[in-house]
């Protein structure tokens, strides 16, 4: 198991600064510079404020030392400063990082509570009126925008109860009930396109398992049905879920965007559009790297997880 | 009675047999073709100008004057509908296919040329996979300036190493088959081969990649008009009928989020439906 974890953990490392270079190229794609961007809207401005501003955000050197600079301070924990606010980014980063991962963790339990028994009740009632009922249960949920489920949501909880969950944040330690209330509903419309994932890769994986000449055995010897799905079948169908559920739990992110701005959550992932909006460049670099920091922990901790559950990947 | 019923399929015609085979994918086509006919027709279909401001006439529920009704500034809804399908679908089609044009010659080069140019582009393609789609597009958005172009290209560049993947896996086993290998023996050219043998082998899962991530190109091209970083001002997308100035009309006047938000969600189903069909029918072993 160590090699393995050893030769994994180094795949990460690389991959992260693999991701740092494509982060910091891709926002300097740009013709011109970062600068004329963030005036552009301003009209006309003071040549000398702005070439101040270029010396702050170090883009008068050198392209390759203003990577070295940024990868420093980025292991300084140094994330810049916010020009909305004034304030050291990661100040601001810090108090939304529990509201994302609260969120992200309550979906994925959605996903995994609803995606994995639809998936096996798909797999054992092939081309039935449940599996068909189930598929397009599944479809739906990766053709609704998250962001129009949720405002569906919001609709409907109006129209029938009169009532809307609290558009302004509530702590867990003010009100804990009112706050899972309040996080509940955006857990539901992202958790919803991520149990859809899960499910298909369920019933597709299951259908695989099913058909194994040890299931036939199981069956042949008189096993019951159940037992055969359950306990034979269903370990080693789920492996590859795990797999789907790790992925799925980083690439939640690209929902949370778009949710925490509909249901007004506090979240990094509207930090970050709010960043792009305002053209705050050291804050989007440094999200977008964390997002990616996020991708690669959880995309390490199915790998290993994995290799602890199937001892063959460890030798591959 | 039996002898009949087991006769009649044969009188099926070959479009009869193929909606009764996979009556699903069927249901998608019909409803992308519905779509793009909304669009190509959208000057004739419209019942008024999309972008015509009428103060005096502002959040009208449905009625036979204004189908769908209208919205903050006196839209009417339903000629926004027509109109915004010919932009989302168009960024949507030229999306999926830009990225699986684009995303199938890298995953050709890097699967069959190997060596110096697979060590190059492969890296990269896997690092850039890392990313959710929708925050490597929101990247792009940022480091270009808003346009029609910029939202196109941040929505295919996240498909490329996607298909690049695909292609590149579907290449790497057709190398290894006896034909390629013949081909090798008779003396014709690598180029020769990758351009007779190994590229009309990588078509099936090509198109049903490109199919696939035309469902999602849409619904990118919603969230990101949806945050206000997407297709701008002149043109009216689906996404941007939702865009939060819509949403804080929700309560007030539901068809504002109701119809925009079914077009979406319609024209993605059908494009999943048509992907899965196109994905047994051509590949069934690919799993995506």
């Amino acid at each position: 198991m160590w090699p393995f974890v050893a030769r994994r953990l180094t795949l990460a490392a690389l991959t992260l600064v693999g991701m740092s270079l494509v982060i910091f190229v891709l926002l300097r794609l740009a013709p011109g510079s970062i600068v004329d961007l963030i005036f552009q809207s301003a009209g006309y401005v003071d040549p000398a404020a702005k070439q101040r501003i270029a010396h702050e955000l170090q883009i008068d050197r050198p392209v390759a030392i203003q990577y070295l600079l940024w990868v420093r301070d980025l292991a300084h924990g140094d994330l810049g400063i916010s020009y909305r606010y004034g304030l050291p980014a990661w100040q601001i980063i810090r108090g939304r990082i529990p509201t994302t991962v609260e969120l992200a963790t309550l979906a994925m339990l959605v996903a995994v509570l609803i995606g994995v028994p639809t998936g096996i009740l798909s797999a054992t009632h092939q081309d039935t009126a449940v599996d068909y009922g189930l598929r397009v249960f599944s479809l739906a949920g990766l053709s609704m925008p998250a962001f129009w489920l949720g405002m569906v949501i919001l609709l409907f909880l109006v129209r029938e109860f009169h009532w809307i969950p609290s558009m302004t944040y509530i702590s867990p330690y003010v009100d804990l009930r009112a706050h899972l209330v309040q996080f509940s509903f955006p857990a539901l419309a992202v958790g919803y396109r991520s149990a859809a994932l899960i499910s298909r890769m369920t019933r597709s994986s299951m259908l695989e398992v099913l058909r194994e000449d040890y299931v036939r055995t199981a069956r042949a010897k008189g096993l019951p049905r159940r037992i055969v799905v359950n306990r034979h079948a269903l370990r080693n169908a789920l492996l590859p879920v795990v797999t789907v559920i790790g992925t799925e739990f980083a690439f939640l992110i690209g929902g949370l965007v778009v949710t925490e701005t509909v249901f007004n959550l506090p979240g990094v992932a509207r930090y970050l559009v709010e960043a792009i909006t305002w053209r705050d460049y050291p804050i989007v670099q440094n999200l977008v790297m964390f997002i990616a920091i996020v991708v690669v922990c959880s995309n390490l901790a199915v790998d290993l997880l994995y290799a602890r559950l199937d001892p063959r990947v460890r030798y591959e | 009675m039996r002898a009949l019923l087991r006769a009649a399929p044969r009188r099926l015609h070959p479009a009869g047999r193929l909606v009764r085979r996979y009556p699903l994918g069927t249901a998608g086509a019909a409803i992308i073709l519905v779509a793009v006919i909304a669009a190509a027709g959208a000057d004739v279909l419209a019942t008024h100008d999309p972008t015509r401001i009428d103060a005096a006439h502002t959040f009208l529920a449905p009625s036979a004057g204004h189908w769908l009704g209208t919205d903050y500034l006196g839209r009417d809804i339903y000629s926004r509908l027509m109109h915004g399908a010919r932009v989302s679908l168009a960024v949507g089609i030229t999306c999926s296919l830009l990225g699986g044009l684009v995303g199938g010659g890298l995953g050709l080069a890097s699967g069959y040329a190997g060596g110096a140019v697979a060590f190059v582009i492969q890296p990269v393609l896997d690092i850039m996979q890392g990313f959710p789609l929708l925050v490597l597009a929101l990247v792009m958005t940022a480091a270009l300036s808003p346009s029609l172009a910029t939202t196109i290209i941040a929505i295919s560049v996240p498909f490329v190493p996607r298909v690049a993947r695909v292609v590149r896996a579907a290449v790497l086993s057709i190398r290894e088959t006896s034909y390629v290998e013949a081909a090798t023996a008779l003396g014709m050219s690598r180029l020769r081969i990758a351009v007779r043998h190994i590229f009309p082998n990588t078509i099936s899962p090509l198109i049903v990649m490109t199919t696939a991530q035309l469902g999602s190109a849409i619904l990118v091209e919603a969230s990101l008009s949806f945050l206000g970083l997407g297709v701008p001002e002149p043109y009216p997308s689906w996404g941007r009928m939702l865009s939060v100035s819509a949403a804080e009309f929700a309560q007030k006047a539901p068809w504002l989020v109701i119809f925009p938000g079914v077009a979406i969600s319609l024209v993605v189903f059908a494009s999943n439906l048509l992907g899965d069909a196109l994905r047994d029918f051509l590949d069934p072993r690919l799993r995506i």
